[in-house]
C-alpha cells in the first residue's frame, strides 16, 4: 500500500485467519495491537461500537513501509536542521502511528486541517514531503495547495485551525455533501495544550450545535513544550466531549490499526451525517517540541524510556514477524527506500533557492494595494542602487 | 433614477440583501443577526426571506464566528459577519490579524480569504463601556486587511456591496450613530458603474483648509464647514472612505491648494490614522504647507462614561478651533 486507501482500494488476498485471541480490550483505551506486537481481535467502546481491522497482507506491509518512511524523513529533517539548512523542525517521533493511521483513515474526498507537527498525515495525503521543509527552511511559507490535496495549510498558532475546520465542515454542509459514502468529512488535529485554548472550545461549541461533519483529532503527546498533560486538564481529554454532546473516544495513538479502526470509524459518522466526535490519540512525544527545545530540563529519562517500549513501529514489525506476514527481505528493502527518499529529501532542500528580495510583496492581496506597488517600486529601485552588487 | 430616501442602516440592510440575492455563496454570520435582525436591525428580515443557512445566528463568541468564518471562505463561501460592537471584536482579534489577514498571503496566492467583517464603530449614543470604541488603527496597521468605513447612505449601500464582493478580507466601519441619519440613495445605479471602493472623496468642495475625516466624523465637519462658511472661510471637506489603503491622491490635490490640513478622528490621537496621514501629507506637500497638519481626536483615554462622551469627541467647535489654529500659525 503506498499512497492509496487500505480500506477501499486493495483488494488482495486477505491475510489468513489466525489463531488471534477473541479479547474485547480496554474501552477506556481502544487497543488493536498490543506494544508486544500482539493483536486484539476486537474492542468493544463505550457506545458499543466494535473496533476491529480487516486488513490484507499487502496492506499491513502498507501501512510498516509508511510508519518507516514517515520516521526516516522526519530524522533526516532533524539532521537537516542540525547542520543548519533549516531554520527550525517540528519533529514528530513517537507519533507515527497517530498520524499515519489516522492520515490513512481519510477517504479521498476528506478534508484535513493540520497543526505544523502532521508531516505523517501530509505524507498520507500524497504532499511532497519536501512542501513543510520550504515552511521550515525560510523559503516560503508552506507551498502546497490545501484544495488539491484536500490538507490545509500548516497552523501554527494553536488551535485556531479547529475553527477554520468546523467552518469548513459546516459549509460540507451547507452544500449538502453528508449523507452516504461519498459523503465529505473534515478533520481538525490538534494537541493537548491546544485544549486550553479558547479557540479549541468554540469550535467544540459550534461543531455541536451545527452537528458539524468533524473529527476532533487529539494527539494527545504529554507535553506542551515543557508543560505536562496535568497543567492543561485535571480529566481524560476525551471526556470533555460529553460535555459538548458529542462522543470522545481514547485510542491508543501508538497503535497504528487501533487509531485506523477508530478514525475510520468518526469519519464515517461524520459523513454520514451524525455529526463530530473527539478522538483522544494517546501518545508520546519522543523528541523535544522542536528543535529549539531542550526537554532533559522537564522529564526524566525513565519516563522516556517507558514509552520507547510502546514504540508505534517495533510493535508493527514484531506482528508482521510472528504472523510471517513480513521477511527479512522485505524489512530490508524499506529500510532501503527509506534511506533513498531521505537522501533526495536532501539533496532537494539543498537545492532550494533563497527567494528574491521583491517576491516578499506577492500575494499580500488578492486585489493588490496601491500602498504596496509604490513600496516595492521604491524598494526595486534602492536595490538597483547598488550598482553591480549581489542584489 | 429611482432615488429613496433611506437611513444609513435600512441602505445598508438593502445592500445586504442585494449581496445575498445576487451570489448564492453570500453568508451572514453572527450574534443576533437572525431572528432579531441585528441588534441594530441591519439584517432585519433576512432570514426570514433566505433562511438560516444563509443568515446564521451563531453561538456567542467572537473568534468562534471569525475562524468558522475562514474555514467557510476556504470551502468557497463569502461570509459576512457582524461583530456586534466595536469593543467585542478583540476576542477574535487573533483570527483576524493572523489568520484572515495572512492566509493568501501564506499560501501564495493559493486560498483566498473574501469576507466582509461589518463593526458598528465610534460613540455618540450614550453606551456603557466597550460600545463606543474605535479600533480602526489595529486593523490599519495590519497587512492583508483592507479597512473601509461609510458616512452616508448612498455609500453604505454601494460600500456594502462592493465589499462583499471583493476577494479581499475587509473590515467594513459602520457609524453607529449615524444608522438613523436619512439621505437619497438611487437603488438602481450599477455598481460596476460606481466609483471604486477604495477611493476617497471630496464631500465639500472649498478653497482655504482641508478637513480630513471618515465615518462618523464627515457629517460633523459638514456641519463645521457650514458654520465656518458663515464666518466667511471656506473648508474643503474630504471623506477618506478607505482607511486601508488610504486612498491620499484627493488629499495631496486639496492641500497643495490649501496649505492647511486638518485630520478628525475619533479615535484617540497617539499613533492612529491621523499620524500616518499627517505624515504622508507632509512627505507630498512640504512645500505647499501654511501650516502643520493638525488633528482632532478622541483623548487618549479609554472611552469614558457617557455622560462625558460629547466632551471626548470632537464636535463642530472643535474641529473650527483646529483650522483657527492652522491660520495663526
Amino acid at each position: 500500500m503506498a499512497k492509496g486507501d487500505p480500506g477501499a482500494s486493495t483488494r488482495g488476498r486477505r491475510a489468513a485467519p489466525r489463531s488471534r485471541k477473541a479479547v474485547t480490550g480496554d474501552p477506556e483505551l481502544v487497543q488493536l495491537l498490543t506494544p508486544a506486537g500482539e493483536r486484539i481481535e476486537s474492542v468493544t467502546g463505550p457506545d458499543g461500537t466494535v473496533y476491529r481491522v480487516d486488513f490484507t497482507d499487502e496492506e499491513y506491509r502498507g501501512l510498516y513501509r509508511d510508519l518507516v518512511l514517515v520516521r526516516k524523513l522526519d530524522a533526516e529533517a532533524t539532521a537537516l536542521q542540525r547542520q543548519g539548512e533549516l531554520g527550525l523542525w517540528a519533529s514528530l517521533l513517537g507519533q507515527e502511528a497517530a498520524q499515519v493511521g489516522s492520515g490513512r483513515a481519510l477517504r479521498a474526498q476528506d478534508m484535513a486541517f493540520p497543526t505544523y507537527r502532521e508531516h505523517g498525515v501530509l505524507y498520507c495525503r500524497g504532499i511532497d514531503p519536501i512542501m513543510p521543509l520550504g515552511l521550515f527552511r525560510g523559503v516560503d511559507q508552506g507551498g502546497w495547495d490545501p484544495n488539491e490535496f484536500k490538507f490545509n495549510m500548516y497552523t501554527i498558532v494553536i488551535g485556531a485551525q479547529t475553527l477554520h475546520a468546523t467552518g469548513y465542515a459546516m459549509g460540507v454542509t451547507m452544500d449538502g455533501k453528508t449523507g452516504g459514502e461519498d459523503g465529505e468529512a473534515v478533520i481538525a488535529y490538534f494537541g493537548d495544550g491546544a485544549t486550553s485554548q479558547g479557540d479549541v472550545n468554540e469550535a467544540f461549541v459550534w461543531a455541536s450545535v451545527f452537528n458539524a461533519p468533524l473529527v476532533f483529532f487529539c494527539q494527545n503527546n504529554q507535553y506542551a513544550i515543557s508543560e505536562p498533560l496535568e497543567r492543561q486538564t485535571r480529566v481524560p481529554l476525551y471526556r470533555r466531549a460529553a460535555g459538548f454532546g458529542f462522543p470522545g473516544i481514547r485510542v491508543d495513538g501508538n497503535d497504528v490499526l487501533a487509531t485506523y479502526a477508530v478514525t475510520r470509524h468518526a469519519l464515517d459518522n461524520a459523513r454520514h451525517g451524525q455529526g463530530p466526535s473527539l478522538i483522544e490519540a494517546y501518545t508520546y512525544r519522543m523528541g523535544a517540541h522542536t528543535t529549539s527545545d531542550d526537554p532533559t530540563r522537564y522529564r526524566i529519562a525513565s519516563e522516556v524510556e517507558a514509552w520507547q517500549a510502546k514504540d508505534p513501529i517495533a510493535r508493527v514489525k514484531a506482528f508482521l514477524e510472528r504472523e510471517k506476514i513480513a521477511d527479512a527481505g522485505f524489512f530490508a528493502e524499506v529500510d532501503e527506500q527509506a534511506r533513498r527518499e531521505a537522501v533526495d529529501l536532501r539533496e532537494r532542500v539543498l537545492e532550494m533557492p533563497n527567494p528574491e528580495p521583491v517576491t516578499m510583496f506577492d500575494h499580500v492581496y488578492p486585489n493588490g494595494s496601491p500602498l504596496l506597488d509604490q513600496q516595492r517600486a521604491q524598494f526595486s529601485r534602492y536595490l538597483e542602487s547598488f550598482e553591480g552588487s549581489a542584489h | 433614477m429611482a432615488t429613496e430616501t433611506l437611513t444609513l442602516g435600512k441602505a445598508l440592510n438593502i445592500g445586504l440583501r442585494k449581496a445575498l440575492e445576487n451570489d448564492p455563496k453570500v453568508v451572514i454570520m453572527g450574534e443576533d443577526v437572525g431572528k432579531l435582525g441585528g441588534v441594530f436591525r441591519i439584517t432585519d428580515g433576512l432570514q426570514k426571506d433566505f433562511g438560516d443557512q444563509r443568515v446564521i445566528d451563531t453561538p456567542l463568541a467572537e473568534s468562534g464566528i471569525i475562524g468558522t468564518a475562514v474555514g467557510l471562505a476556504i470551502r468557497g463561501y463569502r461570509p459576512v459577519c457582524e461583530i456586534q460592537f466595536d469593543g467585542f471584536v478583540y476576542p477574535a482579534y487573533d483570527q483576524i490579524v493572523s489568520q484572515v489577514a495572512k492566509m493568501h498571503y501564506r499560501s501564495g496566492g493559493k486560498l483566498r480569504i473574501p469576507m466582509v467583517i461589518r463593526i458598528p464603530f465610534g460613540g455618540g449614543i450614550g453606551a456603557v463601556e466597550h460600545h463606543s470604541e474605535s479600533p480602526e488603527a489595529y486593523f490599519a496597521h495590519t497587512a492583508g486587511l483592507k479597512v473601509v468605513s461609510c458616512a452616508n447612505p448612498q455609500d453604505a449601500y454601494v460600500m456594502i456591496q462592493q465589499a462583499i464582493a471583493s476577494d479581499d478580507p475587509i473590515v467594513f466601519l459602520e457609524p453607529k450613530r449615524r444608522y438613523w441619519e436619512k439621505g437619497q440613495v438611487d437603488l438602481d445605479a450599477p455598481l460596476a458603474e460606481a466609483y471604486p471602493l477604495h477611493s476617497a472623496r471630496v464631500a465639500r468642495p472649498g478653497t482655504d483648509a482641508t478637513v480630513l475625516a471618515y465615518g462618523p466624523m464627515v457629517r460633523t465637519c459638514l456641519d463645521a464647514a457650514t458654520a465656518a462658511a458663515e464666518d466667511g472661510r471656506d473648508l474643503e471637506v474630504i471623506d477618506l472612505r478607505t482607511l486601508s489603503p488610504l486612498d491620499l491622491g484627493v488629499v495631496y490635490d486639496s492641500v497643495r491648494r490649501t496649505g492647511r490640513a486638518v485630520v478628525v478622528h475619533e479615535a484617540p490621537s497617539n499613533v492612529g490614522l491621523g499620524a500616518e496621514i499627517a505624515a504622508r501629507i507632509t512627505e507630498e506637500c512640504f512645500y505647499s504647507l501654511e501650516s502643520p497638519v493638525l488633528r482632532v481626536t478622541g483623548f487618549d483615554t479609554p472611552y469614558p462614561a457617557a455622560r462625558v462622551e460629547e466632551e471626548y469627541l470632537p464636535d463642530l467647535d472643535r474641529v473650527l478651533d483646529a483650522v483657527d489654529r492652522t491660520f495663526g500659525w
